[in-house]
């Protein structure tokens, strides 16, 4: 084993990661090797120094701050997170609900193509032609109307007199 | 028996929301203290450590046992550390020696606490805020990755094929990347190393 090799495997042999054979053959590197011997001895002591560093400890609202943050983010997905708990399911949920939109349009009796939207608008034009007729507003045509005298004439009953009376 | 973190985590995505308390308890400490040393702000650190956990839940709804919890969420916090690295938005913060000891004006005083382990002398205290100071100063230093590796070999004890999934590297690179580091930090410690003895000795004595 050179020094080179010896550099890729330095931190794993510290860490006690190696196969009993690399060990070995490590170990008997490190023996021959002053300048390598050195490095491992120092690579172990600068790690016992590394450990003096004190941990940090979080800020007392630090707990409170993130329950806040995800009490706030648990109720806005509310009903829907409960019933859709991945944006995967909210996705497929949203595709299936307009594919069937999209389907739905094809039903018979739906308005959709462009003749059903020309008989459309030809019997709404009809039906305004014939509301607009002017035949029906001449009051001159209608009295003369020779059909009209052909029809019986009302007779008053005289029920409705006789309950007056009474 | 204790559940693992991956079934805190399943039991999370289907609605446990105590679970997800179990979690925050368990890695406020090393998530805070990870992003500390790689954001160098303790309140950045805070507000990215904050996001941390609240990705970990907003993701619960996809998350799938297929890696180890802490890789998972050690990346995420990778990621946003380098992310607010890199856009500069966080002011970087140095905290002088000097400001250290400066206890009587307490406003300016961090809001992370750093714990001693126990009740020194005060001249060995000083010491021991000192060499805090210089090895923190040196971990610092180190290039982005290569202190994230190190913070995670050394502090969080992760395995190396861990590290390398957080890093999004090979082991072998990860090896090469963490003898670099160690080696800047061997010769950067080097002084500190050798006055070792003396201050375990000092600590030895009783305190005053």
């Amino acid at each position: 084993m050179n020094c080179t090799r010896t550099e890729k495997k330095l931190v794993a042999y510290l860490d006690g990661k190696l196969h009993a054979g690399e060990r070995r053959e490590f170990e008997a590197h490190l023996a021959s090797c002053s300048l390598c011997g050195e490095r491992a001895e120092g690579f172990r002591a600068m790690w016992d120094v590394l450990e003096e560093l004190p941990p940090i400890m979080p800020s007392p609202g630090f707990d409170s701050l993130v329950r806040a943050r995800v009490q706030q983010e648990a109720s806005r997905g509310g009903f829907w997170s409960w019933i859709l708990p991945s944006p995967r399911m909210a996705f497929a949920a949203a595709a299936l609900l307009i594919a069937s939109i999209w389907l739905s349009s094809f039903q018979p009796g739906r308005v959709s193509t462009p003749g059903q939207m020309v008989a459309v608008q030809t019997s709404e034009a009809d039906f305004g032609a014939i509301k607009n007729l002017p035949v029906l507003e001449d009051y001159d045509v209608v009295t003369s109307f020779d059909a009209l005298s052909e029809l019986p004439v009302q007779q008053q009953s005289a029920e409705p007199q006789s309950l007056n009376r009474m | 028996m204790a559940r693992s973190d991956v079934q805190l985590m399943l039991d999370v995505k289907f609605g446990d929301d105590s679970s997800f308390e179990l979690l925050l308890r368990k890695y406020r400490i090393p998530v805070v203290n990870f992003l500390y040393r790689m954001v160098r702000d303790s309140a950045t650190a805070e507000d990215l450590a904050q996001e941390v956990f609240l990705r970990v839940y907003r993701a619960r709804g996809e998350y799938l046992p297929s890696a180890k919890f802490t890789t998972w969420m050690f990346r995420i916090a990778t990621n946003l550390a380098l992310n607010s690295l890199r856009d500069g938005r966080y002011r970087h913060q140095e905290i002088s020696i000097d400001h250290s000891f400066g206890a009587a004006d307490g406003e300016n005083e961090p809001p992370a606490l750093e714990v001693p382990d126990r009740q020194p002398s005060i001249e060995l205290e000083l010491i021991r805020r000192d060499r805090a100071e210089r090895i923190r100063r040196a971990v610092e230093s180190l290039p982005e990755k290569q202190r994230a590796a190190v913070l995670l070999h050394k502090y969080q004890e992760m395995d190396y094929d861990e590290i390398a999934g957080v890093l999004g590297c090979s082991e072998s690179a990860l090896k090469s990347l963490l003898f670099r580091a160690y080696e800047t930090l061997r010769v950067e410690l080097a002084p500190l190393v050798e006055t070792a003895a003396q201050v375990q000795a000092q600590a030895g004595r009783p305190g005053r």
